[in-house]
């Protein structure tokens, strides 16, 4: 066989399928849409972890720890200090705040400025604030903590670990929760499709049988219906990625005034090209999987016969 | 052109189809099938379009033992010969063309040769008029001519036919013949299996008369003038 005459049954195949597919439009449409919101509830959940992660960036003030230096600690050590965790693994920044911005900034506030006025000399120490990077989980964090402990001229360091640990049991929960429903529907997906593929094996099990019978192969037998999947997880793929960017044009606003009056500047992100091209083959590659699932089950079982 | 040695076949907890049977078609040659039903001349057809396998025995079509064929070889096989069912077996939603270009699709014939040979086919079973057709739209005997257009468009060396007049009333079984017959006359082997001794007889060719299983005998049919009086 030529390769043009190859290409060519390739592409009448891919053809006939989606006519199949426009000759029962009702059953066609429901398919995808099954296919659809399958797809899309994992791809949500995906920009959810997505703003989630941005969120925990937000809040990575509060995994921030600080380090009081000992009294009498000059300003060139704390600095010294300061490049020294720079370079530690797991540390994303390091902010030196002086005695001096220190006491400046604690006599703006009208409750601290008269006793602070009071007194002869700065009480407060140089402080270092250290930011771990966001993949720092609580017992690492622990550990840096009590190396910085022991540094030179360290007096305290103060870690606030249990806020630490919850924001990493939550992403971690997001994580794994989005990786099993994901998983689920993909399933569901091969499922939905499986099936179809296998009324649709069905209802045309004579004219198999003919082709068999008349020496077609299985590769021959099985193409239509690998493109027949293939366009049904497309299809679903493009419902999902409608499904996904109007639920977020929808619920973006709201979710954003919400957050505001609770003082947050969190925002639902928006889908990526690159999510939404995940999307679309996840879609392509689950049709295909349930189609031969299907058929490698179903086409097996119809032999040509004579009466 | 086609042999079988010594071949029985028992189907599954039942009894069994054909007891040693021993046949040869020679190349060329148009040979009837004959029998009541039940006798096994459609196992004999399936064991040559090899949907079923001997039990013991071989069967040889043009040269090849088909039980030492592997899995993969069927398909290859199956293109090389063509096959006429009594029920047709059609495909209702496509056209008459359509129908009978499958066989050519499928062995990756390119379109334009694809045209020229469904053409020519459905012009020597005088279907050339109803490409368009869908088999619905076409009486009885046109449909058996359909079958036969499909069976032979890819050339085969080998015709195997099942019954082909058993749903035709006399006159049409007649002209359907009379069309085997002329096909036979270019060459083709043709094994026919049919239950009707009347219209065998009006055929010169062999008989192979299976009964019980077993060939009863293989006489040759007498040559009548209506062979040549049957209009196609």
């Amino acid at each position: 066989m030529s390769l043009s005459t190859w290409l060519n049954r390739h592409a009448q195949n891919a053809v006939g399928a989606l006519g199949t597919l426009s000759r029962n439009p009702v059953a066609t449409a429901l398919t995808v849409t099954v296919i659809g919101i399958a797809l899309a509830l994992p791809a949500a959940l995906g920009v959810l972890v997505q703003s989630g992660r941005t969120l925990a960036g937000d809040w990575a003030d509060v995994r921030d720890f600080s380090v009081y230096l000992a009294p009498g600690i000059g300003l060139d050590r704390a600095e010294a200090l300061a490049r020294e965790l720079r370079v530690r693994p797991g540390v994303e920044s390091v902010r030196v705040i002086s005695a001096g911005t220190a006491v400046a900034e604690l006599s703006k506030d009208p409750g601290f400025a008269g006793a602070l006025a009071a007194l002869e000399a700065n009480p407060l120490p140089h402080t270092l604030v250290v930011r771990p990077l966001v993949s720092v989980d609580g017992a690492a964090l622990e550990k840096l903590g009590a190396e910085v402990q022991k540094s030179n001229g360290v007096d305290l360091v103060k870690l606030d670990l249990e806020w630490a640990k919850r924001l990493s049991a939550v992403l971690d929960f997001l994580r794994r929760l989005g990786l099993i429903t994901g998983g689920l529907l993909i399933a569901a997906v091969v499922i939905v499709v499986g099936n179809t593929i296998r009324l649709d094996i069905q209802n045309r099990s004579a004219e198999i049988e003919v082709a068999k019978l008349l020496g077609a192969t299985d590769a021959f037998v099985r193409r239509p219906f690998l493109y027949l999947g293939l366009w049904y997880g497309l299809l679903g793929g493009v419902v999902a990625m409608l499904i996904l960017l109007i639920g977020l044009w929808a619920l973006g606003e709201p979710i954003t005034r919400l957050a505001g009056l609770y003082g947050s500047s969190f925002e639902l992100g928006g889908a990526t090209g690159g999510s939404l091209l995940a999307v679309l083959a996840g879609g392509v590659l689950a049709g295909w999987g349930g189609a031969w699932t299907a058929v490698a089950r179903h086409l097996a079982a119809i032999q040509p016969k004579i009466a | 052109m086609i042999r079988l040695d010594n071949v029985t076949k028992r189907y599954d907890g039942a009894r069994e189809a054909l007891k040693g049977v021993s046949l040869h078609v020679e190349a060329g040659e148009l040979a009837f099938l004959t029998g009541r039903s039940g006798a096994g001349k459609s196992t004999v057809l399936k064991l040559i379009a090899l949907i079923e396998h001997p039990t013991r025995g071989n069967v040889i079509v043009d040269g090849r033992n088909l039980g030492k064929l592997k899995d993969r070889e069927i398909p290859g096989y199956r293109q090389q010969i063509g096959v006429v069912f009594q029920d047709n077996k059609l495909l209702a939603d496509r056209s008459a063309y359509e129908n009978v270009a499958l066989p050519l699709i499928i062995t990756g014939t390119g379109q334009r040769e694809i045209g020229r040979r469904v053409r020519a086919a459905l012009d020597q079973v005088g279907l050339l008029d109803r490409e368009r057709y869908p088999p619905r739209t076409l009486s009885a005997g046109e449909q058996q001519r359909l079958g036969i257009a499909r069976a032979i468009v890819s050339r085969p060396k080998v015709l195997i036919a099942d019954e082909p007049t058993g749903n035709l009333d006399p006159d049409l079984a007649l002209e359907v013949m009379a069309l085997f017959k002329r096909l036979n006359e270019v060459g083709m082997t043709m094994l026919i299996a049919s239950h009707d001794l009347h219209l065998v007889e009006h055929f010169g060719a062999r008989c192979i008369t299976l009964t019980g299983g077993q060939v009863l005998e293989t006489p040759v049919a007498p040559l009548t003038e209506s062979t040549g009086a049957v209009s196609p």
